[in-house]
């Protein structure tokens, strides 16, 4: 067992009195790959950007490491906000920035760096996801997968202590979707951060997932945790069966 | 933890470089100075990299490992990364992995003048034509509407026609009432001189009902309608609705730009007759508060002054302005790209073309009416 990173208490989640989920309660162990899985709609994504706090828990609470996020004052909210890395679901690149400007802004707004090392240090994050040399394009001039690969580079930028990924395999081709895997767990070993990944890309969830809470739409609450592995050979539950097991028989 | 420090040691033709401390990019990036000077001390083909004393990492390490590497690979040196933590080699290896696409990195060449006019020449023909083929598909589209085969939901005129005419009232009467104002006062200013006050009525009338009610409620419309058509257009293309209409066979221009078009040829003349009147009314409100004329001489003066044909000419021309700020919004939404930053261009652009256009077409009116005795 290794040292929590991430604790999700009783968390609930709700749009005004509508509930999505109810007493959702995980740890995601430090320098895990954590992954949210379930069918669509089911809330995965919305449990992600409760986490990175673009929402409010109806209920409940997360916790970095010995941190309360939910109940942190703004100034410490916004230092634990810092050590985070997200990419969305479409890269959510700034189009009217270059990869190197999208990716200098957070190194810009928070460091002392100069113009120049923060275009070194830009550089250094595009080779680090095999864009070297694109620094000077603009989103629009890049395939999805490259968009992809630099929301990567600029998810990276501050060196996060914890990586969130909405659907990373959503609209890349199989191999793209593996290179991204693979890049994934690279980071995690080199970087040593935590990784918490939306998806319900079954090749992804078993190359890349050490550990993982399966969300169900039907009782608005998580059925099953665990190594996915461990899961698709010893969970019983029959939702849970189905969803892991497609894989099998695709 | 001490900060970033880089020491050098030398054994021979080897320099050995110990990387300690911890690197924080929030503390910056030691510069490649003191290594530079210690090779100039003496003959070295190889530097071995030792980080047996290195506390915490990021970015800032491997940025100066990157620059160390470029500095030895220009004096032809080797270098020996297996003294670092097996992380950082692994990053490293990483970020070599892909090497630079040949031709990514576009060479910035300083054209000469001629070489960039043609291009620029050519764009501007280009978006003529565009111009003016987008003007005959919404004359065909128009043309369809009459022929009922035009495809377009009826609801959504009904929706435009609430946005481009009730929706826009508040706007027009605070305008429209400020420029009667203002004209009345510079008027009031020169007439009152010659006891002429009288007059400032007629110089407001004449001038809200022949131009000013027109053209304003144009300009409003042109940044409040014609940017939200440009708008709306735009990122319906990012979001690739429009391609879905084509591919349902459905002519986008009857669906999105012609409902758009009739809404504002409609309001438009609406607004202006509404402009008029609520300008009239701010000339009054000079007149009859600052010079002291009566209500009833006020109105009498201003009845004498307005013919029917100054009447149906401002009209007329708010018909027209109003298509064109509904062509140039809906053109400019079609033309725009796929991100969000075109949108805002498009937008933009809406507004400007709209604005030109509108004033040409006020200095063509003005000859014409002029030749025609209007």
């Amino acid at each position: 067992m290794g040292e929590a990173h991430i604790t999700v208490r009783n968390l609930t989640m709700a749009y005004g009195s509508f509930v999505l989920m109810r007493d959702l309660d995980f740890t995601v162990d430090r320098g895990d790959v954590f992954i949210i899985m379930g069918g669509s709609g089911c809330g995965k994504s919305t449990l992600l950007r409760h986490l990175i706090g673009l929402i409010q828990p109806a209920k409940g609470e997360i916790w970095y490491g010995d941190h309360n996020f939910t109940a942190a004052e703004p100034e410490e909210r916004e230092a634990m906000l810092r050590r985070f890395g997200v990419l969305y679901q479409s890269g959510a690149l700034w189009s009217s920035m270059t990869l190197a400007e999208n990716i200098g802004l957070p190194l810009g707004e928070f460091t002392d760096l100069s113009p120049k090392e923060i275009r070194e240090v830009a550089s250094l994050k595009l080779a680090l996801v095999g864009l070297k040399g694109f620094e000077d394009y603009f989103p629009s001039q890049i395939s999805g997968g490259m968009q992809k690969r630099a929301g990567l580079a600029r998810a990276m930028a501050l060196d996060p202590e914890v990586l969130f990924f909405d659907e990373p395999s959503a609209g890349l081709d199989p191999i793209s979707s593996h290179l991204l895997d693979q890049l994934i767990l690279e980071l995690r070993d080199s970087l040593g951060a935590t990784v918490v990944v939306v998806t319900h890309e079954l090749a992804s969830i078993f190359a890349i997932g050490s550990n993982s809470v399966f969300l169900d739409p039907g009782t608005k609450t998580m059925i099953a945790s665990g190594p996915p592995r461990e899961l698709l050979a010893h969970h019983d539950d029959p939702r849970v069966q189905e969803f892991l097991r497609r894989g099998e028989k695709g | 933890m001490s900060s970033a420090s880089v020491d050098t040691e030398r054994a021979g033709a080897t320099l050995h470089l110990r990387i300690g401390g911890s690197w924080d990019l929030e503390a910056g990036i030691p510069t490649l100075d003191s290594f530079a000077a210690e090779l100039g001390k003496g003959p070295t083909d190889r530097v071995a990299l030792v980080g047996d004393d290195l506390g915490a990492w990021d970015s800032s390490l491997l940025t100066y490992l990157v620059r160390l590497d470029a500095l030895c690979a220009q004096s032809q040196l080797e270098v020996d990364r297996s003294g670092l933590p097996e992380g950082v080699r692994r990053l490293l290896a990483l970020a070599e992995a892909v090497p630079e696409r040949s031709g990514a990195r576009g060479d910035a060449v300083d054209e000469p003048l001629l070489a960039r006019i043609g291009p620029a020449t050519l764009t501007s023909r280009d978006a003529g034509r565009e111009m003016i083929a987008f003007v005959g598909e919404a004359t065909l589209s128009f043309g369809r509407l009459f022929t009922g085969s035009a495809r377009f939901r009826r609801s959504d005129l009904l929706v435009f026609i609430q946005q481009a005419g009730a929706e826009a009232l508040p706007i027009v009467t605070l305008i429209s009432f400020l420029v009667g104002l203002i004209l009345a006062f510079v008027g009031a200013v020169q007439l009152q001189q010659f006891g002429a006050s009288i007059y400032v009525a007629d110089l407001v009338g004449i001038a809200m009902v022949r131009e000013m009610g027109a053209m304003m409620t144009g300009i409003v419309m042109a940044g409040r309608t014609g940017a939200a058509y440009a708008a709306q257009l735009g990122s319906m293309k990012v979001t690739q609705e429009i391609d879905a209409l084509r591919t349902m066979g459905i002519a986008p221009l009857d669906f999105l730009v012609l409902p758009r078009m009739i809404a504002l040829a409609i309001m438009m003349p609406l607004l202006c007759l509404y402009a008029d009147v609520v300008g009239i009314l701010g000339g009054a409100a000079v007149g009859i508060g600052m010079l002291d004329l009566s209500p009833t001489a006020y109105y009498l003066q201003t009845n004498a002054a307005v013919t029917v044909g100054h009447l149906v000419g401002g009209i007329f021309k708010a018909s027209v302005y109003g298509v064109l700020i509904a062509l140039a919004g809906c053109l400019r939404g079609m033309q725009s790209g796929n991100s969000s930053s075109a949108v805002g261009e498009a937008t933009t652009n809406a507004v400007v073309t709209s604005i030109v256009a509108i004033i040409v077409a006020c200095g063509i009116f003005a000859v014409l009416f002029y030749v025609l005795g209007i």
